[in-house]
């Protein structure tokens, strides 16, 4: 076994979880810490600087979804956007309905799915569609299960854990037939593919830029002109009163250009991290044995590879990983720890076992083939080493 | 990942005492196959001392270099010695562990205690 020493290489395959930020965003958002500190509520000079770069920035990722600037809400972030559509949408209708009901899938991040656990206690009622083996969410009876009740369908883009894409297009024509909003988390979709909100016919979009080369703790919700939502916060009359608080101009101003670079440049990286995605899932099929590829048949966001490897633990393959150079995830630890096994994976119908011997590899623009290359060396090495140990 | 101390990563990347023995004179088995943890140590016994031992573990990195130390601490022991070890002297061989990775050292005390009873009154109880 290598050991740590100089040459211990710092490859980060864990865009996922967050990206580091492209440089001219950071330099873009500097003066924003500094001389042009103006609140954008205020009427002088100083509020008006930063009214018009929270204008600018709002136009930026409006048109990098194909959405209006009135439509685009600031937040703090990915899950402060899930809560919002989803509480908010049931606050909106409490009046109207007694009993709201969500509909949602299995497999969604907990910004959506806790949030709806939630919500259940103080009296709402959530259906939880089911997936298929490949982690595509089971929408064959949405139609069915939407009743007079249901005030909100929320599903994902993509899956944070899998890449796997989720058939968005096709729940939307249901709710538009039925009436029902649909809120999409397209946390992990946006800024990996293209997302166009009228051509998925969605109602509501969550957007987080730290996903996509740009700031954390800043958000978007697109919420399609007309779709009803009341505030979760109270405070002033920012974004429209749906979500008051002085605005993050900073992170804003980031989050926008984020957004301007992505819609340049999605197409050409996009399909550069897909070459390296494929190198790396078939250099990972030749060189160890007794792998899962979950979810690799089916139309997935091109960074993404989530692999089970067998009869090894994945936390303790990520941690020796990590000793060498490697920052990649693992979803899952032991049952009788605090952190049970995916609930994306179990759901999928993965034996618990193999959920807890599974990596997410998510690769990003800084990456290189060399980068792949050098992992695809190292792997097998620690996969022997491990298995080695396994009394299994 | 809040585990950083050296002698942590020294028993979680170069484990002491890792395989089977041959006819071992104790056999014991720690964690859930079904959960995915699972340790299994194996001891020679010479005149009541643990003169070998080996391990083999599926599990986390805690409770790969908890086995380690668990290993490391019982080799040379009597029996009655051994069945002194406690958990949180497995924890103190790899310099201490966070909250939610206390338990992983359980896995030690059990297949040792295992072991050792298999030795005493199992199928490969005390040769004469
Ligand atoms: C699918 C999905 N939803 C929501 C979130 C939460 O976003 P944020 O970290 O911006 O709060 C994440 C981020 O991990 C995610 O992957
Ligand atoms: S044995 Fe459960 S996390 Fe280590």
């Amino acid at each position: 076994m290598k050991e740590k020493n100089e040459q211990t290489p710092r490859v980060y395959f864990d865009h996922n979880a967050t990206t580091y930020m492209r440089k001219e965003i950071i330099e873009l958002m500097m003066p924003y810490f500094g001389e042009k500190y103006g609140n954008p509520s205020s009427l002088h000079f100083f509020g008006q600087e930063g009214r018009a770069a929270l204008d600018k920035a709002r136009a930026q990722v409006a048109a990098l979804i194909g959405a209006d600037p009135e439509e685009i809400l600031f937040t703090s972030g990915g899950t402060e956007s899930d809560n919002l559509a989803i509480q908010g949408t049931v606050r909106k209708n409490r009046d109207r309905v007694k009993r709201p009901h969500i509909i949602t899938s299995s497999i969604e991040h907990p910004a959506v799915l806790r949030t709806c656990q939630a919500l259940e206690k103080e009296g709402s009622e959530v259906t939880y569609l089911p997936c298929d083996r490949q982690g595509i969410v089971d929408i064959r009876r949405l139609e069915e299960i939407i009743r007079p009740e249901t005030v909100l369908v929320s599903l994902m883009l993509a899956n944070n854990e899998t890449g796997v894409i989720q058939p968005v297009e096709d729940a939307a024509r249901i709710t538009r037939k039925l009436g029902v909003p649909l809120h999409v988390d397209g946390i992990q979709g946006v800024g990996k593919i293209p997302v166009d909100v009228s051509a998925l016919g969605v109602d509501m979009l969550s957007i987080s830029p730290h996903k996509f080369y740009g700031p954390k703790g800043v958000g978007a919700l697109y919420r399609k002109r007309g779709t009803g939502l009341a505030a979760v916060y109270s405070g002033g009359h920012h974004e429209v009163g749906l979500r008051p608080g002085t605005e993050n101009v900073p992170a804003i101003v980031g989050f926008g250009e984020a957004c301007r670079i992505t819609a340049l440049r999605l197409e050409q990286e996009m399909k550069q991290i897909g070459d390296l995605r494929d190198r790396l899932e078939k250099g990972i099929r030749e060189r160890v044995e007794d792998i899962l590829l979950n979810g690799a048949g089916k139309r997935r966001v091109p960074n993404t590879c989530c692999v089970t490897v067998r009869r090894i633990e994945g936390e303790a393959l990520v941690l020796n990983l990590s000793v060498l150079g490697f920052a990649i995830s693992s979803g899952s630890a032991c049952a009788s720890g605090e952190s049970r096994p995916s609930h994306v994976l179990i759901a999928m119908g993965l034996d618990p076992v193999d959920a807890q011997s599974t990596l997410r590899i998510s690769l990003g623009i800084g990456n290189t083939v060399g980068d792949v290359e050098a992992f695809l060396e190292v792997l097998p090495e620690v996969v022997q080493r491990l298995r080695k140990l396994s009394p299994i | 990942m809040e585990i950083v101390n050296a002698a942590f990563f020294d028993h979680f990347m170069d484990p002491r005492n890792v395989g089977v023995l041959e006819d071992p004179d104790g056999k014991g088995k720690g964690g859930d196959p079904s959960c995915g943890d699972w340790l299994v140590i194996m001891i020679k016994v010479r005149e009541e001392v643990i003169s070998d031992i080996r391990f083999q573990c599926r599990g986390c990195s805690a409770a790969i270099a908890t086995s380690s130390v668990t290993t490391e601490l019982a080799k040379g022991k009597s029996v009655a010695e051994a069945r002194e070890i406690t958990a949180e002297e497995i924890e103190k061989g790899v310099g201490g562990l966070p909250e939610e990775k206390k338990h992983c050292s359980l896995l030690g005390v059990t297949a040792l205690n295992a072991a050792l009873d298999d030795y005493l009154y199992g199928k490969g109880k005390k040769k004469a």
